[in-house]
């Protein structure tokens, strides 16, 4: 598989289509996992993390779930390259900048993918579209036994899956659920939320833009310990909070439909204009307006662009996408330039193709 | 306004919606809060991590005590408390075990308990001091390559290599 064939499809998690998938984006579940007979990646030597590559590619392969899955050497990957794959939320922005031998291996529907020589040894991700833990849960569950049925992990009887940050340890288990919270926002009404969840061991935690504006709209939910409950004690407290907040967009998105329809469809469909329109626009500004057309188009408001779309666009708008779809380098100003022709492309009526 | 790590303007300003301290902002620089928003869903852990752990040490120690447990160092990775304090991230499985008086009372601070529940490998672990040997017959074969004392590398690499073929037989 090569990365451009990669940059033009959208990952099954984008679909738009799993449960109460208006307002949550994506359910995430990573595990972390080490190792027993290797020192952690922070303390291996460039050696040692040659040979943990190594050893892993090879054991992986004879794995009959991961005959299909493409694996990429990152250090030899171009910059551009490892910024594609972190916009696609394959690989984390920490991956990418470290140095020595690591890898990224993924799954070619992008259900899951592995990191490996990143913090811990092994990272194993699995993205699902909308909320849904059970599956997410059931799938990295299987992942993680078919890897473990090859490796011996670092596992000790008392603190449970060793991990290189004693905040990871136990369950190595993190859970994170994407919100789009466009009307809690708007009605100022998103920090009493999450006041009215203290307590609650949950993290929040708001998604920022590539510069330096503020990019409120999207918020994630994840757990905030790993060690002393079980995975699913860990998955129902997030499974308790997030159908709570999700009830709360939906009555602040209705209240704002009775109380101020015109006011909203106005400034959705300002947002729409802008982005169908621009001749050139800046990746901050076209979240925020996608932002507010996502909106737009759940609530019937927008009616000539489907959600899928819009959710792709989300993704295929930032800077490495727009370069890898164009096939070539772009300076800051001629990426404007083409995110503003690719938004056009993709909203307006005329062609219907199914262009990337 | 200067960014809160160096003396460069900070022109992101993040809202963490942190339980149970509630919200509060962090004021960064580009380079700063890109490495700040890359650790992604994670929490910012070497920060919180040294905090919890300078307050949890002064509460119990005298600084006898302290400048004794820095020294403490594992013998697999060599890795020292001091080191793993600044950096937040250990060496090596046996460091859980070299280190768990300390770890203990971190964990119980971090997460409010010290013991897994949940998950464990279905198939038998392998003993940790097999495990260990390997890490550290690994390291000394890199020493004596770079003393180019090659027949006593050769000696541990066969040893490397037995014990290596008998765990993936135990597999
Ligand atoms: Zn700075
Ligand atoms: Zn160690």
């Amino acid at each position: 598989m090569k990365l451009e064939e990669l940059a033009g499809k959208c990952g099954q998690w984008l679909k738009g289509s799993g449960p109460e998938s208006d307002i949550v984006i994506s359910t995430r579940i990573r595990l972390a996992r080490n190792l027993a007979d290797f020192p952690f990646v922070r303390r291996a030597s460039d050696d040692e993390k040659v040979q943990i590559v190594k050893m892993l590619r090879g054991r992986i392969a004879k794995l009959p779930q991961w005959e299909q899955t493409a694996f990429w050497d990152v250090e030899e990957l171009e910059e551009l390259d490892r910024q594609f794959l972190v916009e696609r939320q394959l690989m984390s922005r920490e991956l990418a900048d470290s140095d020595g031998d690591r890898a990224v291996v993924i799954d070619p529907q992008e259900r899951f993918s592995l990191m490996i020589n990143e913090e811990d040894h092994l990272r194993i991700q699995v993205i699902c579209s909308g909320l849904d833990l059970e599956s997410a849960w059931e799938q990295i569950n299987a992942l993680d036994d078919a890897l473990e049925s090859k490796l011996s992990y670092a596992f000790h009887e008392q603190f449970g899956y060793l991990t290189a940050c004693p905040t990871n340890v136990g369950t190595g288990l993190r859970v994170s659920v994407m919100l789009h919270l466009p009307a809690l926002v708007i009605t100022r009404e998103i920090e009493k939320v999450f006041r009215s969840l203290q307590k609650i061991n949950v993290a929040v935690r708001g998604l920022y833009g590539e510069g330096s504006q503020f990019m409120g709209d999207f918020y994630q939910i994840s757990n905030q310990v790993t060690l002393g409950r079980s995975e699913q004690e860990l998955m129902d407290t997030v499974r308790e909070v997030v159908p709570r907040i999700v009830e709360y967009e939906r009555r602040a998105r209705f209240f704002l439909l009775k109380e101020s329809e015109q006011d909203l469809h106005d400034e959705v469909s300002r947002a729409f204009g802008i982005l169908c329109t621009a001749k050139k626009i800046s990746s901050e500004e076209t979240l925020h307006y996608l932002s507010k057309v996502r909106m737009g188009v759940n609530l019937g408001l927008i009616r000539s662009v489907d959600i899928l779309t819009i959710n792709k666009l989300f993704v295929h708008t930032q800077p490495a996408h727009i370069q890898k779809l164009r096939g070539k380098h772009l300076s800051v100003a001629d990426r404007n330039i083409e995110r503003a022709s690719y938004l056009q492309s993709h909203l307006t009526p005329k062609r219907d193709s199914e262009e990337g | 306004m200067k960014c809160q790590h160096c003396e460069r303007p900070a022109t992101f300003h993040i809202t963490e919606l942190t339980e149970p301290t509630g919200p509060h902002i962090v004021h960064l620089c580009e380079e700063h809060a890109r490495i700040y928003l890359s650790q992604g869903s994670e929490p910012p852990a070497p920060n919180t991590l040294a905090g919890i752990l300078a307050k949890q040490l002064q509460l119990d120690q005298t600084a006898e005590q302290l400048a004794k447990q820095d020294k403490k160092t594992c013998p697999v990775c060599g890795i020292t408390f001091a080191e793993f304090r600044k950096v937040g991230r250990l060496g090596c499985a046996y460091d859980y075990e070299c280190f768990k008086e300390e770890l203990e009372q971190l964990l119980v601070n971090v997460h409010g308990s010290r013991h897994h529940q949940g998950k464990r490998p279905s198939r038998h672990v392998a003993p940790p001091d097999r495990q260990q040997e390997l890490i550290q017959l690994r390291r000394q074969m890199q020493e004596a390559i770079s003393r180019e004392e090659y027949e006593r590398a050769g000696e541990i690499r066969d040893r490397i290599r037995q014990l290596e073929e008998d765990q993936e037989q135990a597999d």
